[in-house]
């Protein structure tokens, strides 16, 4: 404790922690915990009925589903987008490259009625699609287009660091040993991402499975079939039925909880992989 | 999410780089197909949103746009917007400024525990950060009773809106500052106040020069953040018009009835701020970019 006391020359540790961890503690800590105390004063019979109610099940494959798909969707095209705004020179690339993050900037109830907007029936992409068939708007798959809407920059912003790092050397390596740009790319620089991709994939996933403002406006909102979770804890509050909104809350926040650990874990490997900060 | 502690030393090769080189140049017909689907897709999904917003926000005409944004219900609900970013943002700056403080000059145990805990508000769902003050707050929760014998609201009023703005937008300074100033280490700091210089005297000569295009980064963020919040402040509003509406709740109430010009109208602000955020980030990245490369050209 003494050699640890002297090492601390800087002032301002006690203050500067100890008002961390009570401003932590009164907005964040304190307030979710609020959500396993009450949960704690259900019967198991309740809570039970509460979080396994067909509509409520419903809700879990949907969002789950859609997040899962739409972060699937985001790490492939992340993957393109962040490839050819490092790799290429094309006019209008600082443009690109800023536009990337207004799924950030933007707020996403104005995302959600935009994309309405968009894929309605009568809407500038809704209209080409209504004569194939393919009903966007007001459908599981509206939920789907919002989803991937949010979570693109989570990808090309965790992927597109790394990339613009990588040595150039191991592509060389690979070429010089014969490979194609194919083959260079697949076991060369692939590997090198991985990590990275798959941080840009769950983060996006995380994001995606408790989005609310960009999904009730396109999603038609009909029970079993286009619900999400969050608009099945909203509902439930709006009935008064704080229980059974705690109850599937807590559900989601274990599930984040579990998530937030593995993104953690993924971005240690990454910056152990490449030797940065993640 | 992006941190500018990641973009300093890239982007000034740019593409070039690989694109002279011949073992990482890729064929023509390769750059136009990932160029192709990268930016159709970017095209698809986020150009024409962005477009989608003002092109509906002006469908019934200049007149209808500016009447939409004079209407005494629209002029609270922006007024009520900028009070909850005008609160929340200096709130969440002073924690950031002191957790990252705290976290890289310091050693202490459970360090990347408190880190972890920082970003919670992060993977946690809006509807959720606006139900836990619910919890705590509402009629039926722990201080409900309390509150409604003292005549005080803070659900359903302003104080929620606040609170629940505060949760969500709290990680975004601290989570801008945390890995700058580990980077930066505590040389400097130390060696001011061996020279005699007070706590406040270091923080604010040499610290805060150093991290000043992050500190700016932070703020620009959690305030685009603060000010377009919809889940959370949702839950916490109960949509009283002319009260306790923000921009996004009224821009929902709007298009729910129907008034689909109008709602456009509001929602091109928002659009326009995340816009101007956006080009501030840009600024900004260029800044401390050009401010490292500076510092380099000077060791050499």
């Amino acid at each position: 404790m003494a050699i640890a006391a002297r090492k601390r020359i800087l002032p301002g540790f006690g203050l500067s922690l100890g008002f961390t961890l009570v401003y932590l503690s009164l907005i964040v800590l304190i307030p979710l915990s609020a959500v396993f105390f009450k949960t704690a004063t259900m019967s198991w019979s309740g809570f039970w009925s509460a979080v396994a109610a067909p509509r409520v099940v419903a809700s879990y494959k949907l969002t789950f589903g859609a997040a899962l798909l739409a972060a699937a969707i985001n790490a492939v095209f992340g993957l393109v987008l962040a490839w050819g705004l490092t790799r290429y020179s094309f006019p209008g690339r600082k443009v690109v490259d800023a536009l990337i993050d207004l799924p950030f900037a933007l707020p996403t109830a104005v995302a959600g009625i935009a994309l309405t907007a968009i894929y309605a029936n009568n809407g500038w992409i809704g209209r080409l699609l209504e004569p194939l068939g393919i009903k966007v708007a007001f459908t599981p798959l509206g939920v789907l287009v919002a989803l991937t809407f949010i979570g693109l920059p989570f990808v090309v912003r965790t992927v597109q660091p790394v990339l613009e790092d990588l040595e150039t050397e191991f592509e060389e390596a690979a070429a010089s040993l014969g490979a194609n740009r194919w083959q260079a790319f697949q076991r060369v620089v692939l590997p090198a991402l991985s990590p990275a991709l798959l941080t840009g994939f769950a983060l996006a996933f995380a994001r995606a499975v408790g989005e609310y403002g960009s999904v009730i406006f396109i999603a038609g909102n009909i029970p079993m079939v286009s619900e999400i979770t969050p608009l099945i804890i909203i509902t439930k509050l709006e009935q008064f039925d704080y229980r059974g909104a705690t109850a599937v809350a807590s559900v989601m926040l274990v599930f984040s909880f579990v998530l937030l650990l593995i993104v953690n874990g993924l971005q240690a490997w990454t910056s152990r992989r490449t030797g940065r900060a993640a | 999410m992006a941190s500018l502690a990641g973009t300093f030393d890239t982007r000034l090769d740019g593409a070039r780089k690989f694109e002279a080189n011949p073992a990482t140049r890729d064929a023509l017909w390769v750059k136009f197909v990932v160029l192709g689907l990268g930016l159709t897709f970017f095209v698809v999904f986020l150009l024409l949103p962005l477009i989608a917003v003002f092109a509906e926000a002006f469908r019934k005409g200049v007149d209808t746009y500016f009447a939409a944004l004079v209407e005494p219900d629209a002029l609270s609900s922006i007024r009520l917007t900028l009070l909850a970013a005008a609160i929340s943002v200096p709130l969440n700056l002073i924690f950031g400024v002191a957790a990252a403080w705290a976290v890289a000059k310091f050693q202490f145990p459970g360090k990347n525990l408190l880190t972890t805990l920082i970003d919670l508000p992060f993977s946690v769902s809006p509807v959720i950060a606006g139900l836990i003050y619910v919890l705590i707050f509402g009629l039926q929760g722990w201080f409900g009773p309390w509150l409604r014998e003292h005549d005080i609201k803070i659900i359903f009023a302003v104080p929620g809106i606040v609170l629940a703005t505060v949760f969500v937008t709290f990680p975004f300074i601290a989570r801008e500052l945390i890995p700058l100033m580990q980077a930066q280490g505590r040389d400097e700091e130390e060696a001011a106040v061996s020279l005699g210089a007070s706590g406040f005297q270091t923080f604010w000569r040499v610290t805060l020069p150093n991290i000043k295009w992050a500190l700016i980064y932070g703020v620009i963020l959690c305030n685009a953040r603060a000010m377009g919040e919809f889940g959370a402040v949702s839950v916490v509003s109960g949509h009283i018009r002319g009260e306790t509406n923000t921009m996004p709740l009224h821009v929902e109430i709007l298009y729910n009835e129907y008034q689909f010009a109008a709602a456009f109208a509001v929602a091109s602000l928002l659009a326009l701020l995340a816009l101007v955020t956006l080009a501030l980030k840009t600024y900004v990245e260029w800044q401390a970019s050009r401010s490292v490369s500076e510092e380099h050209s000077h060791e050499h």
